[in-house]
């Protein structure tokens, strides 16, 4: 199959992201400004991958699922009760699967 | 090294991102067979791409009926946010040569979130290598269990897409002690979701950047600024 082309390309090009990232010369990163940049990099993308996570139905539309987005307040509940990172995933996926299978056709 | 609250923490965390990790490396080896991909070619993906929304991006583009080729575009869109956190991890990991090209694979949302989250230089660098290598592991066997089983497993009924949000939104929560993190975070959140209709996928979160940049460059006040919300207790 050539899609073996493709599937190689796509691998190459993302490990190439990945080294080019690590590779930056330590003098950029010694900038403080930059270490105040990037010290916020992840938070900031993190946060925008979550939200993402929840709102992109795929397409350029947005679709909420209000189990999932069930699931992940009863998370939120967790981490405010400062349970551990365990926790917080199981609850969420669990909550969100009792709703899917107590709930079936709502939503 | 002498076993500390801290690193058997770190530990658990790493395992249990590993379960969540095979859970979606079985939904995406399941996809991608349905999409058509040999399972050689799941596995190749999750052995080398390694990167979990770019290889959902390139089965759902192949499996829509797209060509290979414009898959490529969402896929390598999907994984530019690694370049970025090669730029955060950089200072933490300090690899050299030969080593850099083993570290720079393991780069990615899971690994830069724990790092992050820890405090010091060794519980970084700990918290990187046993989340990146254990989901490896876990991503891998997933995939082939997934490519193997097909479509048999369904991952919503389990539910399982409410695994990603909650694990990253636990992995990044640690940071909104900072004040200006918090308002960093929901800056870069509003951009993301504001772009979603308007641009190809993968580029609303990499936009999201521009918030951690206006908020790492804008002057520190004296005394700090109000959270946007109550103080967590």
């Amino acid at each position: 199959m050539t899609l073996w082309v493709p599937v190689l390309v796509a691998c190459a090009g993302s490990y190439l992201i990945k080294l080019a990232g690590l590779s930056l010369p330590s003098s950029v990163l010694a900038d403080p400004r930059v270490q105040r940049v990037t010290s916020l990099l992840p938070v900031a993308m993190l946060s925008a991958l979550v939200c993402v996570q929840l709102v992109d139905g795929g397409g350029g539309r947005y679709a909420l699922d209000w189990r999932v987005l069930t699931g992940v307040a009863a998370g939120v509940v967790a981490l405010l009760l400062r349970r551990g990172f365990l926790v917080v995933f199981v609850v969420a996926v669990v909550v969100t699967a009792l709703l899917r299978l107590l709930v079936p056709a709502v939503g | 090294m002498p076993p500390s609250p801290q690193r058997a923490a770190i530990i658990r965390s790493a395992i249990g991102i590993g379960i969540y990790a095979a859970a979606f490396g079985a939904t995406f080896g399941a996809l991608a067979v349905a999409a058509g991909l040999g399972r050689g070619q799941a596995q190749a993906l999750s052995l080398a791409l390694f990167s979990g929304a770019s290889q959902l991006a390139f089965a759902g583009v192949v499996g829509g009926g797209g060509s290979a080729w414009t898959a490529l575009g969402p896929t390598l869109l999907l994984a530019l946010r690694n370049g970025f956190y090669g730029v955060t991890l950089a200072p933490v990991l300090q690899s050299r040569g030969a080593r850099r090209l083993v570290t720079a694979h393991l780069v990615i949302d899971e690994t830069t979130a724990m790092a992050t989250a820890q405090t010091a230089r060794r519980e970084q660098r700990m918290a990187f290598w046993w989340t990146g290598l254990v989901l490896f592991a876990c991503w891998n066997a997933g995939t082939f269990v997934g490519a193997l089983v097909g479509s048999a497993i369904d991952t919503d009924a389990l539910g399982l897409d409410a695994a990603g949000p909650s694990v990253f939104l636990a992995l990044v929560w640690p940071a909104f002690r900072r004040v200006r993190a918090r308002w960093v975070a929901l800056a870069g959140a509003a951009i993301a979701v504001a772009l979603v209709p308007l641009v190809p996928s993968g580029v609303p979160v990499i936009a999201a950047a521009a918030a951690a940049v206006v908020g790492g460059l804008l002057p520190q006040r004296g005394s700090p600024s109000p959270p946007p919300e109550g103080e967590v207790a």
